[in-house]
């Protein structure tokens, strides 16, 4: 028995891929082909500058191939290719090791949202843009009182002929201090209920009334600020969707955002350790079996769920090529976010004092990456909506269990 | 595409649903137990599925099968775990098919893979020496005498063991206890002389049996695959048998948990349904979320039996060990969230709770398979 490809199809992809690998092969510089610290990212922007010549190559070869954002349509700068080519892409990209050249919250949340609510002067202003790696973007949605219930955001824009007047604060804002642009969830009708009262608006951070306070983490890195606007001028056609419908543009960019995030994990930019690797190095073997029967045991349960996890996101991956549905990218963001915790935790526990330095001699790179990224995977299950969050929605939308 | 069924797969499995509701319920099994039925399955079932073709699916069709493949084996075995159909599908159609499939002479292929295809002769897999699953564990003897062969061991567990035509039996021809060498396959009537029988109720309302062999005497020809040489291919068909039972156990593990989930939208307390409750409801999701990992862990098993064999120890070791885990958190669950009732053998959940126990021990526990899958990984 067959599956339902078409042998043509398939013929075609498997020349795609072995193309793509040759080109990969070719035009990604060995120095792009390392493990990276978190200054090797090149976010982009207004003010970037790439953080090797090597790493401006690389990108500019990227962009010139359309295989930034190969998926894309091409009158913005996109590479125009189907899901499956894109695969394919991202596959040989891991397989030879290559960085991501643009690290870009306006490709993996914004662009999709803009791509399916924006009109065409905002896709001609901002998709290249984004693709160009010239516009940095962050966003704007938690605030000080309104987190999980984000509805209840309360940062106004109000309406003044031909601009909206925008005062408030936003909060958790990641990279706001290090960014251009901000996507914004804005009250726009405070008479209205919750979610039906917000707008959805672009803000250039260099208007005047835009301003920054860093944050500093458990992780010892300053990731996110609060981001405070105080009568903010914002030009009415930077509003995307309709007036008042900027929960379903949210909602939209939502799904991207936790897909995003169920994925994280496999696609550190750092030299992260393996696990099963790392207790080789680290734990005493018997017979060629970890001695330490409990970590043992904590390291299969956290590889078989992983391998779980990595098939179910073929399995989704799959189910989009054939055009069917399950629930399974609603557990995702998830079992992915607290793998993520599990693994971290069974580092630590592997390395042992060995993995509790936080700077300074006596430690590898590799072990105080460790302890930091164990930090911040704590934030993995808080960020994005929480995980209590994600099992209210499972229970709402997939299981349709009766509200309270 | 491995995980996703294609169009024939997912008619055979709305087809199997509709037969298993119409035919054999929860309520027939039931109704077995209650009358104390001497086969633990019906005959006349057997024979419609077998008609279904569901006794082939997996074979050639030189030998009389469907040729459709273990994904298509694994949706009609999650139907069967649906509704708890007992019937010799795992233990003859797969795990005894499989056996003489792979390691089989061609005369023994040819004379009796077209009557286990057609469901008219019934195999048992007789392997299992103590009360936890220890596939090298074998003292059971076969030893040469003249033109014959002799076996004296004793068996338990095994599965469908009181009702099959012919066992399959796991005996030691060299090497020492516990060793993977030496291992032998036999093909035993149930019936022969020196075979004793004995029929143990379980807790599922299922068949096994404990089987004692003393002085069972066959000719060489009963050898399946070379004498002392087995154990290769017995990993394989326990492997195949891990992943169809992986299968079943997911067909249970969603059926108890869509009543479950059910109930919730029609229990009420304090005024409201109980589904409302977050405690309750934050538990239904963690399931779903474990049953969404299952699903693909058992979809992919399934088509690495037939496109990826050398991968099949890994994955079938993840598949049993995280069945394993499912049906036991899930059949937990199920009878908790249904409060008194629940725990009351009117209603059915109790039978998935009890299938659940036996499904979770046959050819390995959980324990058995997360070593098997650390020392596959080097670790
Ligand atoms: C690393 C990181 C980066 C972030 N980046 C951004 C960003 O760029 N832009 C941005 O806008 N925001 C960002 N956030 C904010 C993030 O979206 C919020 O932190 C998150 O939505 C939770 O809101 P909160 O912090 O107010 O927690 P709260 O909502 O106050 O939650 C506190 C606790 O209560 C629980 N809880 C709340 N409501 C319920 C409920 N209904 N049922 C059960 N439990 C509940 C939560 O699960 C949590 O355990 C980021 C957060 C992190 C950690």
């Amino acid at each position: 028995m067959t599956a339902p490809i078409r042998r043509d199809v398939l013929q075609d992809l498997d020349q795609f891929r072995s193309e793509a690998r040759q080109w990969l092969e070719t035009n990604c510089p060995e120095s792009q082909r390392q493990p990276m610290q978190a200054e090797d990212q090149y976010y982009g922007g207004r003010n970037a500058r790439f953080p090797s010549a090597d790493a401006q190559l690389w990108f500019e070869r990227m962009r010139d191939k359309g295989w930034i954002c190969p998926e894309w349509p091409t009158e913005y700068g996109g590479g125009g290719l189907t899901p499956q080519h894109a695969k394919i892409i991202k596959e040989e990209m891991k397989a030879v090791r290559a960085r991501t050249p643009l690290y870009s919250l306006g490709i993996w949340m914004l662009g999709p949202a803009l791509l399916e609510f924006g009109n065409e002067e905002q896709k001609q202003q901002h998709i290249p843009a984004i693709i160009n790696g010239e516009v940095r973007w962050c966003q704007g949605y938690s605030e000080p009182g309104s987190g999980s219930d984000l509805a209840s955001l309360q940062c106004k824009a109000e309406d003044q002929g031909d601009h909206f007047l925008v005062n408030g604060s936003k909060i958790w804002t990641t990279a706001a201090d290090k960014s251009d642009w901000i996507f914004c969830l804005v009250r726009t009708d405070p008479n209205a209920k919750n979610q039906e009262g917000i707008s959805f608006l672009l803000i250039d951070m260099d208007d005047p009334g835009v301003t920054t306070t860093p944050i500093e983490l458990i992780s010892g890195e300053s990731e996110f600020c609060q981001t405070f606007f105080d009568n903010v001028k914002v030009p009415k056609s930077n509003l995307v969707g309709e007036l008042n419908q900027g929960w379903s543009v949210a909602k939209a960019l939502l799904v991207h955002e936790r897909k995003l995030m169920s994925e994280l994990g496999s696609e550190s930019p750092r030299e992260v350790l393996v696990p099963s690797a790392a207790a080789r190095q680290y734990l005493d073997m018997v017979d060629g079996k970890i001695a330490d029967a409990q970590l043992r045991a904590d390291l299969v349960d956290y590889d078989m769920t992983m391998h779980a996890i990595g098939l179910t996101h073929f399995r989704t991956f799959e189910e989009k090529l054939a055009d069917t549905r399950s629930a399974a990218p609603l557990v995702m963001k998830y079992v992915g976010t607290e793998a993520e915790k599990t693994k971290s935790e069974l580092l630590l526990a592997i390395l042992g004092s060995q993995g509790l330095g936080w700077e300074g001699e006596g430690f590898s790179q590799a072990e105080l990456d460790t302890l930091r990224l164990w930090a911040m995977s704590k934030a993995m299950t808080i960020a994005g909506g929480t995980s209590e969050i994600q099992l209210n929605v499972i229970a709402k939308n997939v299981l349709q269990l009766p509200q309270s | 595409m491995a995980l996703v069924l294609n169009e024939e797969q997912r008619f055979l499995r709305d087809a199997a649903r509709e037969f298993l509701n119409a035919n054999a319920p929860v309520e027939a099994l039931r109704k077995l137990r209650d009358d104390k039925d001497p086969t633990g399955y019906s005959s006349e079932l057997w024979h419609q599925m077998a008609e279904l073709g569901w006794a082939s699916i997996i074979l050639p069709e030189e030998y009389g099968g469907l040729d459709f493949g273990f994904t298509g084996l694994g949706v009609v075995m999650e139907e069967t775990g649906r509704t708890l159909t007992a019937s010799p599908l795992l233990a003859s159609a797969v795990v005894g098919a499989s056996a003489l499939l792979l390691a089989g002479s061609e005369k023994q292929k040819s004379s009796l893979l077209p009557k286990v295809a057609a469901g008219e002769l019934t195999l048992a897999l007789a392997l299992e020496e103590s009360h936890h699953h220890r596939p090298t564990h074998i003292n059971t003897t076969a030893t040469t005498e003249g033109a014959n062969i002799v076996l004296n061991g004793r068996k338990t567990f095994v599965v469908d063991g009181h009702s099959a035509d012919q066992l399959l039996v796991v005996a030691r021809s060299s090497g020492e206890a516990e060793s993977e060498r030496g291992l032998s396959l036999l093909l035993v009537p149930r019936d022969a002389p020196g075979v004793s029988v004995q029929r143990t109720i379980m807790a599922d309302s299922r068949n096994a049996a404990n089987i004692v062999f003393e002085q069972v005497s066959v000719s060489s020809d009963a050898l399946v695959g070379p004498a002392g040489e087995a154990w290769a291919v017995l990993e394989q068909v326990l492997d195949r048998g891990r992943v169809a039972l992986a299968a079943e156990m997911l067909g249970l593990a969603l059926e108890a948990f869509e009543r479950t989930v059910a109930y919730l939208k029609e229990r009420e307390q304090f005024g409201t349904l109980i589904g409302s409750f977050q405690g309750l409801q934050h538990r239904a999701a963690q399931m779903q979320a474990e049953l969404e990992l299952c699903r693909s862990v058992v979809l992919q098993a399934l088509s690495t039996v037939d496109d990826a064999p050398e991968q099949l120890p890994l994955l079938a070791s993840l598949a049993k060990a995280k069945l394993n885990e499912l049906v036991k958190l899930v059949t937990n669950e199920a009878v908790q969230m249904h409060g008194g009732i629940g725990v009351t053998d009117e209603l059915e959940i109790g039978f998935f709770l009890k299938r659940a126990r036996v499904a979770m021990q046959i050819f390995g526990d959980t324990g058995f398979h997360k070593d098997r899958y650390a020392t596959l990984c080097g670790y």
